[in-house]
């Protein structure tokens, strides 16, 4: 997995609350068993102007040119709620997504987005307001800066936030590290738990 | 002190602490099903690594799959036969069981677990689908998750977890006439928001919670994730054991006994304490019914369309305005005078073979509206053949429903069949997001009876009105 440090860039407003994974992909654009070629279907019933069509909505952000070149969503509350589906994370990354930052997350597609190399921001809603207004003021010159390493987000104005990480999904982006791998390192540990286990629990074990 | 069955089961299944909140916890079993499974068998079979317990992994075929009688592995979906055939292969190759398309085991992945009694009590089990909470029901800690936490799961037979904060949702007194579990879980979601539940396990208690019977208590857990919970569970006691008992892979004999001990030490100890509590009295809760695109709005269904005029937060008032634009509704109509175009009775909210009962019950005697298009669609083949012994299937029928094989069929939109552009749909599912059941199809969620009952007068209905009538 890409690692992920640092990170100044074009950040879009979508300052709404509970963006689904629906929203994030339709169902109907993931259309492989694979995790590739989603992009394309992102926010697909936003970002186009007909059901299925591919002819570009002037409204949506994402469409609007300072802001193609976003790799940061500034959004509301609950972001990535319902579907488990992992293409929403995949096709937000294939598009150049690194970084989201929300009052609060899906708790399934937050820990898909550490496991894909994007970082999740949890910081007050009345924050992300203020920095929306700022990007919106200037896009193209009026970035964030993320550091992973300080845990800090820097708004245009020069002030900056802390935020919160788990210690695990902190090494894990940082060092772009293959979770399994990871737990790899207990197997000793499963290993007994599963032993004492079946003795503890057999009817568990078919 | 005392501990909640969360704690309880999240201790049993402790492996190792990785500090600051999170833990590598065991899993008992693993769900697939062939949208997002087949990802999750290839990806782990691209990275060369093996099924830990072939043996604990389950995967059926519901999402992708038709629901026509005499379907095949060819899908109105667009490349869904692809889905169908990787899975196949792939679960061949992993040797993990498949309920496969002609299997009469097969259907919704949450329905089938605890019919097969492949989910049951002490249990953590995951699967890359977000309503895996609806196992938690059974007293067992079940959560969604995504298609590389599964490869995760079956490779090391654990999930790095954060552990959560727990909450009770507390239901006081007995739901009254006409008021479902489905009623119950709408009515706390639409009074708490969509994200009331985030960071939080949700324990539902309560005498409300001990009168419902198993397969309701399923429909109460499968939305706890609507409310933004990373899962719901309910203490098991008599009803659930007696549900689990005698169904195929459940333990049996000797480890029956056993197992009962063991599950009997669950339940939740009087003096738990919890982070956050909310308490709900079923007086209070009348049949529900959402005007909006969001699960959080849910009202009763003697209400009228709320103004977002009147709603003092900003946030709230334009997620709303953008609903009320999506569903083409305006403020002040009363809900029992939005009509509608179709009905939707299936899920894994409510597909079993209670509420399939229960909206006989309400189509005996009747018809469907002229001009509605009235689908049902049993969870699985087991509850469709069940349905059918009892002669079901044909009061459907005759009130002028559809009557399917088993799937997940169109409570999402894969890509394929749909309820057409702007058609306005009383569905029995979860999730009224915007296009979530076809291309600007307008859901409005409620209780299967609720469905039959606005599928006869052709606009939401106050099932409570048709139910005494007759
Ligand atoms: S029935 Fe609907 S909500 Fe349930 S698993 Fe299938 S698609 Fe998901």
């Amino acid at each position: 997995m890409e690692k992920f440090t640092t990170l100044t860039a074009v950040a879009a407003p979508i300052l709404r609350i509970n963006i689904d994974t629906d929203i994030i992909i339709p169902s109907r654009e993931m259309k492989r068993v694979s995790k590739q070629g989603l992009s394309d279907g992102m926010f697909a019933n936003w970002r186009y102007t007909e059901p299925g069509g591919r002819e570009e909505d002037p409204d949506f952000v994402l469409n609007q040119a300072p802001y193609r070149n976003a790799k940061i969503i500034l959004s509301g509350a609950n972001f990535g709620c319902g579907s488990s589906r992992e293409h929403a994370v995949w096709a937000l990354h294939e598009w150049g997504i690194r970084c989201v930052v929300a009052p609060s997350f899906g708790a399934i597609f937050q820990s898909n987005c550490v496991r894909n190399g994007i970082l999740p921001v949890v910081l007050e809603n009345s924050v992300i307001e203020d920095m929306a207004s700022q990007v919106e003021a200037n896009p193209a010159e009026n970035q964030l800066q993320v550091n992973l390493e300080n845990c800090t987000l820097t708004a245009p104005d020069g002030t900056t936030h802390g935020f919160d990480i788990q210690p695990a999904d902190r090494e894990m982006l940082l060092e772009g590290l293959d979770a399994i791998a990871v737990t790899m390192k207990h197997d000793e540990a499963i290993l007994e738990f599963q032993a004492r286990d079946r003795l503890q629990r057999p009817w568990v074990y078919l | 002190m005392g501990r909640s069955i969360i704690e309880k089961l999240w201790d049993a299944h402790a492996v190792a602490d990785l500090g600051d909140g999170s833990w590598l916890v065991y899993i008992d079993r693993v769900f697939l099903h062939e949208r997002t499974g087949s990802i999750a068998l290839k990806g782990l079979e691209a990275a060369g690594r093996q099924v830990r317990n072939p043996e604990q992994v389950f995967c059926v075929m519901d999402h992708i799959v038709d629901t026509l009688p005499g379907r095949t592995d060819e899908t109105m979906m667009p490349g869904g036969k692809a889905f169908i055939t990787t899975t196949r292969q792939a679960a061949h190759d992993a040797g993990i069981t498949l309920f496969d398309l002609h299997d009469p085991r097969q259907g919704i992945v949450h329905v089938v677990s605890p019919e097969q009694g492949i989910a049951y009590p002490g249990l953590t089990l995951v699967c890359p689908d977000s309503h895996t909470c609806t196992q938690g029901a059974l007293g067992a800690m079940a959560w969604g998750i995504g298609s590389t936490d599964a490869e995760h799961a079956m490779a090391t037979k654990t999930l790095v977890v954060k552990k959560p904060k727990l909450m009770e949702v507390r239901f006081d007194g007995t739901p009254g006439y006409g008021v479902t579990a489905k009623d119950m879980i709408l009515h706390l979601i639409g009074r708490h928001g969509a994200a009331g539940g985030v960071g939080y396990a949700v324990e539902f208690t309560g005498e409300g919670v001990r009168s419902l019977p198993q397969e309701a208590r399923f429909t109460l857990c499968n939305m706890a994730v609507e409310f933004g919970a990373w899962t719901g569970v309910i203490s098991p006691d008599e009803t659930t054991f007696n549900y689990v008992q005698g169904r195929p892979y459940a333990p049996a004999d000797g480890a029956w006994e056993q197992a009962l001990t063991d599950w009997q030490s669950l339940r939740t100890d009087a003096d738990a304490s919890y982070d956050a509590q909310i308490v709900i009295d079923c007086a209070d809760i009348i049949p529900q019914v959402t005007w909006g695109t969001s699960p959080q709005h849910a009202a009763n269904i003697d209400a009228v369309v709320p103004d977002p005029a009147a709603e003092p937060d900003h946030t709230r008032r334009e997620l709303m305005e953008k609903a009320l634009a999506y569903m083409k509704l305006e403020p002040g109509t009363p809900l029992t005078e939005i009509p509608i175009g179709a009905a939707f009775i299936g899920s894994c909210t409510n597909s079993r073979l209670s509420d399939l009962r229960a909206a006989a019950a309400i189509l005996k005697d009747r018809k469907v509206a002229p001009g509605v298009k009235a689908i049902c669609v049993p969870g699985s083949g087991s509850v469709k053949q069940a349905a059918e012994a009892e002669g079901i299937h044909e009061i459907f029928q005759a009130a002028g429903f559809e009557w399917r094989e088993a799937g997940c069929s169109m409570c999402f939109y894969a890509g394929g069949e749909n309820f057409g552009l702007e058609t306005r749909v009383v569905t029995s599912t979860n999730r009224n997001f915007e296009n979530r059941q076809g291309p600007r199809t307008r859901s409005h969620l409620a209780s299967p009876t609720t469905v039959a009952a606005s599928a006869v007068s052709g606009h939401l209905t106050d099932v409570r009105e048709l139910a005494t009538e007759k």
